[in-house]
């Protein structure tokens, strides 16, 4: 029985529900007009439908979950079975096979000893997907009359259905905390395991970043020290970007909330917005061909003879690019959460439109914007394919912007994506470099949506 | 009635009251916001030293008049002013106007409070800063202790300078925008309906401060209040629909009203 079938039957047999119980309650008011529903026929006829749809719904997952172990229960009980050796391998494999050609995603069978169990097993799925089948329409039909004779003129089906939708919501949202948690407790659980064959120490003090995958796990010479990489994340998205993004991004936010005419803004900042839609894997490859080989003829310009084509200034630059939209969007939000009595306090003492936003406009949005510049970092941090693509490999400890240098996100993916094994130290070493990223960006984002809230409050 | 009369009528009645030297003359104003005329042929005369109140229903014009006088409707996209505004003599809307010397010279306090979110000495000093008034520490210290002293707020703040502006009440608040309007020495200063926004007792302070000022500006007051008004004001013009109905002495405008609609209005009939 496919699993689509099963999910047509029950939002169909919910829809009879629906219908059913609407009806029913407009004949409680057909009956008697002096009577007064407590709740609209409506959600009369969420209520059934709820109870219809839900429980079977549950049911049919748990039937998909647990019917595979059953069938093969029952084939194993067929006396046809006695051919299967006792267990391993071998058993395993025969018994796929013959589920394969009864299932017919199979045409015929590779090891003879499974054409004897094919018979059985269809028998049983047949048997185990009736049952299913039945027994959810039962769960339906329970559910829906169970609800269906709790209906009354005075019955709060509206106050059940409003609750059922808020549990629906909580679930929602907690789908989202799980999923951290779950990604925190798999960062955390790896990393363990690296810093078992590494001392954390040397992790996060070391100069030296040299991990060999292919070698026969430590000590092979390898050397795990972080700081280069650290150094390297640091100088691209939170200095060379940050240089470019926090006064471009800042400066056109002035202008598009003080200075710009209403057609402008209207023009200009969905283009600006359009910036920050760009996939990064595009300004990676802009970063890569078009601006690294110009960083690099620059620098070879001025004199700097060591710079290469791949360099953090690279990478930094066109970071700095995508990002300006999220400083100038938090900057502008911030700006305009400034009250206009601030505004027209500022110019009614003769103060000039620039003076005005220089002394008191800022300062007011400062926090504002420095949140924003925080979220931003956080993002430039994180980023990956622009330094894939433009900032190189080698870890550099240096303060060369034109020349090569690697930061965290460069290497966890370098890591995981080698021919290294799962239980060797190297590609360990990317889940302590995602921990590591995580715990910074996620301080980032705290502190930084604390700051926004506490502004928040300041002027409402 | 059609504007043409009233102008000439206000014109040849209220002439003789004006004794004292005229600091502010609107001749034939209409502001427009867009297509909407929002004032529309509006005459009067602000004497010095005196302090003109105008009073009117809500969407009267009242505010939007006020704006004109300091040109702080500029600030607004599609507000457009016609007719002409002098002060002393000076047409403000000439071109070539520094409205930044103007706005320097007539003064404005809004209907809430709106002190910077800096401390005391700096919401007072700023205006002596961006207009280069005085360079040395101490003159500041002397504007802003003098300053602070007018608005009647020194004693209560005197020792609390460096906290911040809008951590103080309401009516302290609003009296600091006196202080920091008074700050950069102007002529007129105009309040948008100082009161609103405070309790009787805040209101009746600011109130009192007004009365003092009045001894060196020239003070236009927009008021909801007629009670206010009357208490505060020695002109009154009261706003309809645009249209200046009635000024004179405030205390004719009172007792003695010349228009009907004046008369139904401070009775309460309507607005």
């Amino acid at each position: 029985m496919s699993p689509a079938i099963l999910l047509l039957l029950a939002f169909g047999l919910s829809l009879l529900g629906w219908l059913a119980a609407r009806s029913r309650a407009w004949a409680f008011r057909r009956k008697d007009p002096q009577v007064r529903l407590h709740s609209l026929p409506n959600f009369h006829g969420w209520y059934v439908a709820l109870w219809v749809g839900v429980p079977a719904l549950l049911f049919a997952a748990l039937w998909a979950a647990i019917s595979p172990a059953l069938i093969t229960g029952h084939v194993l009980a067929d006396p046809a079975s006695a051919v299967l050796p006792n267990f391993g391998f071998e058993r395993e494999t025969l018994l796929a096979e013959a589920r394969s050609v009864a299932t017919g995603r199979a045409f015929g069978v590779f090891n003879e000893e499974a054409q004897a169990l094919v018979a059985p097993y269809r028998t049983a799925i047949t048997l185990f997907d009736s049952i299913g089948l039945v027994v959810t329409i039962l769960v339906a039909f329970a559910g829906g009359a169970f609800a269906f004779l709790r209906l009354k003129p005075d019955f709060t089906a509206r106050t059940r259905v409003e609750r059922a939708v808020m549990a629906l919501l909580l679930i929602a949202s907690l789908v989202a905390i799980l999923t951290t948690i779950g990604i925190i407790a798999s960062l955390v659980f790896e990393t363990i395991r690296f810093f078992g064959m590494v001392s954390p120490l040397d992790f996060l003090f070391g100069t030296h970043w040299s991990p060999d995958p292919m070698s026969a796990g430590a000590p092979d010479g390898s050397e795990y020290g972080a700081i280069p990489l650290f150094w390297g994340t640091i100088y691209i998205g939170a200095i060379i970007a940050m240089i470019v993004a926090i006064p471009l991004g800042l400066m056109s936010a002035i202008f598009l909330t003080q200075y710009a005419s209403n057609t402008v803004r209207k023009v200009v900042k969905p283009l600006l917005e359009v910036l920050a839609g760009v996939p990064t894997v595009v300004y990676g490859y802009f970063a890569a061909l078009t601006v690294a080989p110009m960083v690099r003829d620059a620098a070879h310009a001025i004199g700097i003879t060591n710079a290469s084509t791949e360099s953090a200034m690279a990478a930094g630059l066109v970071m700095g690019v995508m990002i300006i939209p999220f400083v100038s969007s938090m900057a502008d939000d911030s700006i305009a959460a400034v009250p206009q009595a601030m505004r027209d306090g500022s110019l009614a003492m003769g103060a000039t439109t620039a003076e005005t936003i220089r002394k008191v406009i800022v300062p007011a949005a400062l926090p504002g914007i420095v949140a924003g510049v925080m979220l931003a970092i956080s993002r430039a941090i994180g980023e990956t394919m622009i330094v894939v693509m433009a900032a190189g490999a080698s870890a550099n400890l240096t303060g060369n912007p034109f020349e090569s240098m690697t930061t965290v996100t460069f290497q966890i993916v370098a890591m995981l994506t080698g021919e290294g094994s799962f239980d060797h130290p190297a590609t360990l070493s990317a889940f302590a470099l995602g921990m590591v990223l995580f715990l910074v960006t996620l301080t980032l984002n705290f502190i930084a949506l604390r700051v926004v809230k506490r502004y928040r409050e300041a002027y409402e | 009635m059609n504007a043409e009369a009233i102008h000439t009528e206000v014109k040849a009645e209220t002439t003789p009251y004006f004794d004292a030297p005229l600091k502010m003359s609107a001749k034939n104003v209409s502001v427009y916001y867009g297509d909407k005329r929002a004032i529309d042929d509006v005459s009067i005369d602000i004497p010095q030293r005196y302090v003109t109140a105008f009073i009117g229903p809500s969407g009267c014009g009242k505010s939007t008049f006020l704006r004109s006088l300091n040109r702080m409707n500029d600030t607004i996209a599609n507000a457009r002013v016609e007719g002409e505004i002098t002060l002393d003599g000076d047409d403000i809307y000439r071109s070539g106007m520094d409205v930044v010397q103007l706005r320097a010279r007539v003064g404005m306090v809004f209907q809430k409070p709106n002190p910077f979110p800096k401390s005391i000495y700096e919401n007072i000093a700023y205006g002596p800063r961006i207009h280069g008034i005085t360079g040395s520490k101490a003159e500041l210290d002397e504007i802003v202790e003098q300053s602070l002293r007018r608005a009647g707020l020194w004693d209560e703040v005197k020792d609390r300078l460096a906290d911040s502006g809008t951590a103080l009440s309401g009516g302290q608040q609003q009296r600091l925008c006196i202080a920091r309007a008074i700050a950069v020495d102007p002529e007129v200063i105009l309040m948008d309906e100082p009161c609103s926004a405070l309790d009787p007792i805040a209101t009746a302070r600011i109130e009192e401060l007004i009365d003092d000022l009045r001894s060196r500006y020239a003070i236009v007051i927009v008021t909801h209040s007629m009670q206010q008004a009357a208490r505060v004001s020695q002109r009154t013009a009261f706003f309809h629909l645009g249209k200046v109905v009635e000024y004179g002495k405030t205390s004719d405008i009172f007792t003695n009203p010349r228009e009907e609609r004046t008369k139904d209005y401070i009775t309460g009939r309507y607005g």
